[in-house]
This record gives C-alpha cells, sequence and structure tokens, in this order.
C-alpha cells in the first residue's frame, strides 16, 4: 500500500510532502517520545503522533519513515510543514485519536 | 585504498530547530561512502541522540565525524553544565530536562541508553559546571 491509498481509505488530510504520497508503507509507530520513535521505528513505517514541531520531520527523515500521521485535529508548525516538502515525506493529519487511527491503520495493513 | 574522512559541525544549545541538521549531514556521507544499511542505521540514532542532548542540555558544543575504512568515530564536546551521576544518566527513564523540553516529546531519559544500544563502543567524560564530552564507535565490519 502506498501513503496515496492510505490517505484515500483513512481519509486522511494531506498538510504537506505530496511528492512523498507515492513511498509504500510497510507498517506503523504510535509514541509521542520522540527518542522513542528514533529507537524502535523503522524505515517505511507511518508514524502516529500528536507532536507538531519541526523535530518530527528531522525524526521521520532520519528514519526514513513513509509518512507521518497528526491525530486529533492538530495541524503542523509552518517549519514543520515546510521540511516535510523538502524531504518529500507526507505529513497527514486525522481527526480521529491516536487509538482509533492506528486500529484503522493496522487492520488496512495486516488484514 | 585508505581514506581518513573528518567533518566537524557546531551545535548551539537550545536552538531546537536545527536539532538533527549534523545528524543528517552524517547520514549522507555515510550513504555517500556506502556504508553497511544496519550500520547507518545505528550511527544515526546515536548521533541524533548525542546531538539533541546538546541542543537540549549544553549551551554550546561541536560534533567531530571520522571515518576510515575501519571505524566511525563520532565525538559530541559541549561546553554546559555536565552530569553529576553518570552511572544515574545512563539509566533508563532517568532525565534532568525542563518541562518545556519534555512537552515536546523530548527528554524522556532514553537518549543516552539509546546511544549506548546502537553504538558498538561509548565513553563518557564530563565535569559538572564545564560540559560533558561523548565518543561514540562504530565498527564497520559487519555483524552477524
Amino acid at each position: 500500500m502506498t501513503a496515496a491509498e492510505m490517505v484515500n481509505k483513512l481519509d486522511l488530510q494531506v498538510f504537506s510532502g505530496e511528492k512523498g504520497l507515492d513511498r509504500e508503507i510497510s507498517g506503523g509507530y504510535m509514541s509521542d517520545l520522540l527518542s522513542d520513535v528514533m529507537g524502535n521505528a523503522d524505515e517505511g513505517q507511518v508514524w502516529i503522533t500528536l507532536q507538531t514541531h519541526k523535530n518530527v520531520m528531522a525524526i521521520a527523515s532520519l528514519k526514513e519513515l513513509a509518512a507521518v500521521i497528526l491525530v486529533n485535529g492538530h495541524k503542523p508548525d509552518d517549519d514543520t510543514a515546510a521540511q516535510s516538502n523538502e524531504e518529500d515525506i507526507p505529513l497527514l493529519g486525522t481527526s480521529m485519536s491516536a487509538f482509533d487511527i492506528t486500529g484503522k491503520l493496522y487492520e488496512l495493513i495486516y488484514k | 585504498m585508505s581514506e581518513t574522512i573528518t567533518e566537524e559541525y557546531s551545535v548551539t544549545g537550545g536552538d531546537f530547530s536545527r536539532a538533527g541538521y549534523a545528524s543528517s549531514q552524517i547520514k549522507k556521507i555515510l550513504k555517500r561512502m556506502d556504508v553497511d544499511k544496519a550500520i547507518i542505521k545505528r550511527t544515526v540514532v546515536a548521533a541524533y541522540e548525542g546531538e539533541v542532548n546538546i541542543v537540549a542540555h549544553a549551551w554550546s558544543g561541536k560534533i567531530e565525524f571520522q571515518m576510515d575504512e575501519e571505524q566511525i568515530r563520532i565525538i559530541l564536546d559541549d561546553e554546559g553544565p555536565g552530569i553529576e551521576d553518570i552511572e544515574k544518566a545512563m539509566q533508563e527513564g532517568y532525565s534532568t530536562a525542563t518541562s518545556a523540553i519534555r512537552e515536546m516529546g523530548f527528554g524522556a531519559g532514553m537518549g543516552l541508553p539509546n546511544m549506548k544500544k546502537n553504538a558498538d563502543h561509548m565513553h563518557i567524560e564530563s565535569e559538572p559546571g564545564k560540559g560533558t564530552k561523548v565518543e561514540i564507535r562504530m565498527e564497520r565490519m559487519v555483524r552477524e
């Protein structure tokens, strides 16, 4: 599944990084602790979080994540969106909670 | 061919907008030099955590990168408050980060443990009130 297909199926908002929507998704990781993501997320995963600041994209880029989903209707900071465009890593949003979006994404990927 | 690559990056304490810059430059070099992928991943985690530690805790610092055919060395040298109790600082969950830093999702007490987990060798020296120097080394021989 590509990030674009995930956006369609989960009705996600695309804030930035549209050029990366063809990235393949290998799984997901849900956490708001940046060192946890740094230590435990893996390449190609979708990161689900409520953190909206620029360091999120620094980590997404260093870990080569496929996309970031901001939960609970959170919007990215301007410099976060700008970096997502630079890195071509889609920055996405949902009004759903972390629990609900994680459940739906899990079902999409593994069932 | 024996080639040694050295680079140096400066890091400003408190400037989170640039946190990760040095680590991404290091990652670019490792990719360009065709370093084993698993080693790149571990190096990047350790470098980033070290860089964020300087941003979060120190006043200023520099990151030296050295690589030859056998090893990758990263020396993170800062001027800052230092670490009172290194053994404690190495414990998962122990942190002296401010609440503002914790709200960003940093300061969970995972930085130094993440560095130790991912580096092949790690050495810390610190003088309270002056600064901290952390050296990490990676062996370039692929681990089976």
